[in-house]
């Protein structure tokens, strides 16, 4: 259920500004000092102008979507671009949390593709679930996969940033949740090793890399094994996809956070007689189930400085 | 050997009777519901008013449903007599398929889209345990006896 409004400290045009962006979903991430910090893509991002480095995630397009949840999704989609060609600070690239597609097929894909296109920004993505619905995720990676290995995981680095773009939606096994592999695992402590604790690392990952709502499926099996090649680092941003909502947790250096969809909502875990599918709601409440977060990684600091904006009653 | 038969947008405008006749979507969700407590071949046609394609289908033809609603199999376990057809229908916005656990995989459906339908028909006894490969946590179980 939709929140009252907690930012006494924000006027109301700035509340009017996050309520546009919440709509659309995107999160600007700037890197400043090598600690990431989220901002919205609204007015607030003017307050983070000092950042070295910017980028934008944007996750869940599933375009193709053709329920009643969003009749419209590219037009969504094309909103949360919109936002981010407008924001302050102009981010150096954006990265997709995956379910670019809702059905992996080609046309879908094609579209999403010209769309994002039109940010102009370099993109790096990942396959959520969607995307790999046929032959292992074939049509997605020859799309979307031109830098990733056989598996269809990979990493680089950039402003002094190393980002780990991992698969976590195939080979998923009965009764089990999101999945990465012995194999994807192996290379994730052969990619980290010899890298100084002080680097900041940025993970992203389609599902969830902690059990949000293993009944729901909204977790990753053997994500501990990941998490602990993981937690020497200084500093450690798992960004996710999959569950079009904003929630995060943090363990130790690590915090964990996953995204709104462009798209549509879905229900929050533990909501009596939901599931874990697109929520169908009147067009005219749509937004209100939408909101964002702003989140500051603080180095140095126990737990980051995070500021909920949900908005609508 | 069991004979694999696919899914198609068709094939599950076929079996919503109410459906392909234009009626409310909520109808033939209703009309879609498995008729458990008949031993296999209850015909499907009398369950819909007026009939319609599936109407024509031979009552020989034993078959049963399983609904996929709310991200799970209905009913969950299915028990069948030898040679039954067995129809699985996603009436979920979300794609889900419909994917034999067995090594090798006795049948594994595409990517079955909203109304979209799979067809499986069990020609020996068994348990048969299957899931969503898209969403693992969703199984489900064929007992044919």
């Amino acid at each position: 259920m939709p929140k009252k409004i907690e930012a006494p400290d924000k006027s109301r045009r700035a509340l009017l500004k996050c309520m546009v962006l919440g709509s659309a979903g995107g999160m600007l991430w700037t890197v400043s000092g090598g600690v990431p910090r989220a901002i919205g893509l609204g007015g607030e991002a003017l307050a983070a102008t000092s950042g070295d480095f910017a980028f934008v995630q944007i996750s869940d397009t599933h375009i193709g979507f053709h329920g009643e949840a969003n009749p419209d999704p590219n037009g969504t989609l094309q909103q949360a671009l919109a936002r981010i060609a407008e924001a302050p600070i102009r981010p150096a690239m954006m990265v997709h949390t995956g379910d670019v597609s809702h059905l992996s097929k080609p046309a879908e894909f094609d579209t999403a593709q010209q769309m994002l296109k039109t940010a102009g920004l370099e993109t790096h993505f990942i396959p959520g679930e969607h995307d790999t619905l046929v032959d292992q995720g074939k049509p997605f990676f020859e799309r979307f996969g031109k830098e990733s290995t056989q598996g269809g995981w990979y990493s680089f680095d950039q402003g002094g940033v190393h980002f780990v773009a991992l698969v976590n939606v195939l080979n998923l096994r009965p009764g089990g949740l999101g999945y990465l592999g012995p194999e994807q695992l192996e290379w994730l402590e052969d990619d980290l090793k010899g890298r100084s604790a002080s680097t900041p690392i940025v993970v992203l990952a389609h599902m969830p890399l902690w059990s949000v709502a293993p009944e729901w499926g909204w977790g990753t099996d053997d994500a501990a094994q990941a998490l602990l090649y993981l937690k020497r680092f200084g500093s450690v941003t798992v960004l996710n996809g999959h569950i079009h909502q904003v929630i995060q947790k943090v363990e130790g250096r690590i915090t964990l956070r996953t995204a709104l969809s462009t798209a549509f909502p879905q229900a929050a875990p533990g909501t009596p007689g939901a599931s874990p599918g697109p929520l169908k709601v009147p067009a005219d409440r749509l937004r209100s189930l939408l909101g964002v977060r702003q989140v500051d990684i603080v180095k140095d600091k126990a737990s980051p400085a995070i500021s909920d904006t949900r908005l609508g009653a | 050997m069991s004979k694999f038969s696919l899914s198609a947008r068709r094939a599950g405008l076929a079996l919503a009777i109410a459906g392909a006749l234009g009626a409310g979507a909520g109808l033939s969700l209703r009309l879609l519901e498995p008729a458990r407590s008949a031993p296999a071949a209850t015909d499907h046609a009398a369950m819909g008013p007026g009939g319609g394609p599936s109407a024509a289908r031979p009552a020989a033809a034993a078959s049963d449903q399983v609904v996929i609603r709310d991200f799970d199999f209905g009913p969950k376990a299915l028990t069948v007599a030898v040679g039954t057809k067995v129809i699985w229908t996603n009436r979920d916005d979300d794609p889900h398929t419909v994917t034999s656990e067995a090594d090798p995989k006795l049948f594994s459906s595409p990517p079955l889209d909203t109304g979209d339908a799979f067809a499986f028909t069990f020609d020996k006894p068994g348990t048969y345990r299957y899931f969503c490969s898209i969403h693992p946590h969703m199984q489900g179980t064929i007992v044919v006896k």
